[in-house]
């Protein structure tokens, strides 16, 4: 589902933040990626839905190669992929259920199918009774929770998440990586961002470990070139 | 969905945008409304002029002076051949004898005149010129052509002056043509500045959109109905303006007019002039959004 050959990120400022990175992620797999703060997570994870682009190395993604894409075809392939931020980056203008609804009003989905799929992502988050409030009005959970039903609104095949736990409790940590998990179980492919070591323990999912830009867990045997 | 609904949604939209900041919003259109609203009243002045000057070159005359030395029987010749030309309306033929009766009755000199062996005063032709060739070049060619005739003395124009205004008149056009230009500058300055503050504003939005794969198409699309919508109704209030202005200005004009016993009725602001008005408004508008849209939607990229 996830392709990474060879691929090394060098950003303008001349930091190395990926380098020769060789993994990939099978259709419905779960893996969690850890690493040091700096080693390269959120990079690796910007790859993937080309807010930045690699400079070596091959990317192939729902299999498509992007590594070369041209802009127009950029928002294509970010239909394709669900994100969770750590931020939530809700719209905080409009209601709930408008923020859940803008991926399927970016495509041109109709009115009433919509309406019907905003419902079951906000029914799979357990926050079908909020749908009126506006994210302001509600705790750091549920907001993340609006974000994950924003993410899997139109069905997407891929689910990123970049530390969507990172400034909720144990108990709240534990309810999110839960609903990742189910999304997991529906079939989708999951990759999440995150410090805590706890969630790979419970969870029992394939590993990949960064140190330094460099893969040291889970990537792919690939001699060095 | 069909195109036309989602269209008509992000109209709606943007007019709600644009409703929720009424004073910015209010703000905007007056000024643009003040922008457009200039050069409409000065194109309707020129327009106006335009029409006075037309209506007293219909009643523009020749003067045709025969030499002193001309037969009645040559004027006379010369009084039907100019007749029957089509710049000319009717004639009237003055002969020798009858401008020495006019002026002997009116002047009272009837006994000092008797003294005279011979008749001092010219023949003369009176051309009333047909309202269709008032063009001063026209009138020019005209009289020319009289002049060169070995029976006349002189032929003149008494509304030489009339050529002044017309130089004056394009003049005037010519610089409410330049002023039109700045000022609908200033129109596509204002709004692409409002636009560009909007997309500021909407710069967390705009990087979200981006993010959860709206095209480049999206997202200008709001901001180009907001264009369009500030140019129509800065037109409208363009419009507005001009209707007032020029019904305080119909009266005194009317007045003076009727000083020079003119026929004329100052013209506001037509159907067609409110329309095409408002189809400028428009097309500055997505203009002006347009150059800023380019220039700045591209730069914000989701980090
Ligand atoms: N836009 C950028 N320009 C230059 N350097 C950058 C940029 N973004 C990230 N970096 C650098 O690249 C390295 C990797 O950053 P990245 O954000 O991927 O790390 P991370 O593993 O997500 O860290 P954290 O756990 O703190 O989020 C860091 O050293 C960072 O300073
Ligand atoms: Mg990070």
């Amino acid at each position: 589902m996830i392709r990474f050959a060879q691929v090394s990120k060098r950003y303008e400022s001349g930091h190395d933040a990926l380098k020769n990175v060789s993994f990939h992620l099978d259709k419905q797999e779960m893996v969690f990626l850890i690493g040091r703060s700096g080693a390269g997570k959120s990079t690796l994870l910007k790859l993937i839905t080309r807010v930045e682009s690699a400079t070596r190395g091959q990317l192939i993604v729902n299999e498509r190669n992007i590594t070369r894409l041209t802009r127009r075809q950029v928002p294509y392939l970010r239909r394709e992929i669900g994100v969770v931020f750590q931020d939530h980056k809700l719209l905080h203008d409009r209601t709930v259920f408008d923020n859940v609804a803008l991926p399927l009003v970016v495509a041109g989905v109709g009115h009433r199918e919509t309406s019907r799929r905003v419902r079951a992502a906000l029914d799979k988050v357990d926050l079908l009774g909020k749908e009126r409030l506006y994210p302001i009005m509600l705790s750091g959970g549920e907001q993340q929770r609006v974000g994950i039903a924003r993410a899997v609104v139109n069905r997407p095949p891929i689910l990123l998440a970049d530390e969507p736990t990172g400034n909720l409790d144990p108990e709240l940590s534990d309810e999110i990586m839960d609903i990742f998990h189910q999304f997991y179980q529906f079939g989708v492919t999951v990759l999440i961002a995150t410090h805590e070591h706890r969630h790979i323990d419970r969870l029992n999912k394939r590993v990949l470990e960064l140190e330094q830009g460099r893969l040291v867990r889970g990537g792919d045997e690939q001699a060095e070139p | 969905m069909s195109y036309f609904v989602r269209h008509a949604q992000v109209l709606l939209s943007s007019l709600g945008q644009l409703a929720r900041a009424p004073g910015s919003t209010l703000m905007t259109v007056c000024a643009i409304g003040i922008t457009l609203a200039l050069p409409t009243l000065l194109y309707l002045l020129v327009e106006n002029v335009e029409n006075v000057s037309r209506n007293w070159q219909g009643r523009a005359q020749v003067s045709v002076f025969l030499k002193l030395d001309a037969t009645t029987q040559q004027a006379q010749n010369l009084e039907r051949e100019l007749a029957q030309r089509a710049e000319v309306e009717s004639s009237q033929l003055i002969t020798a004898q009858q401008a020495l009766e006019e002026f002997r009755a009116q002047s009272g000199f009837g006994v000092a005149l008797d003294i005279l062996s011979d008749n001092p005063l010219p023949a003369s032709i009176l051309l009333h010129l047909n309202s269709d060739y008032n063009q001063p070049s026209a009138i020019e060619g005209l009289i020319a052509e009289i002049n060169s005739r070995p029976e006349v003395d002189l032929a003149q124009w008494d509304m030489a002056w009339i050529k002044r205004l017309h130089v004056i008149l394009k003049l005037v056009e010519r610089s409410v043509a330049l002023l039109a230009v700045l000022l609908v500058l200033a129109v596509v300055i204002i709004i692409s500045n409002t636009i560009r503050l909007a997309i500021m504003n909407r710069r967390d939005e705009i990087e979200i959109m981006k993010l959860i794969g709206a095209t480049e198409r999206f997202i200008r699309r709001p901001f180009l109905y907001g264009g369009v919508l500030q140019g129509l109704l800065g037109a409208l209030c363009a419009g507005a303006i001009v209707s007032v202005c020029v019904r305080l200005l119909r009266d005194p004009i009317a007045e003076l007019v009727m000083l020079y016993h003119g026929d004329f009725t100052t013209s506001g602001i037509d159907l067609r002039a409110f329309a095409a008005l408002l189809v400028a408004g428009a097309a500055l508008g997505w203009l002006a959004a347009r150059a800023a849209v380019g220039r700045y939607l591209s730069k914000i990229e989701p980090k």
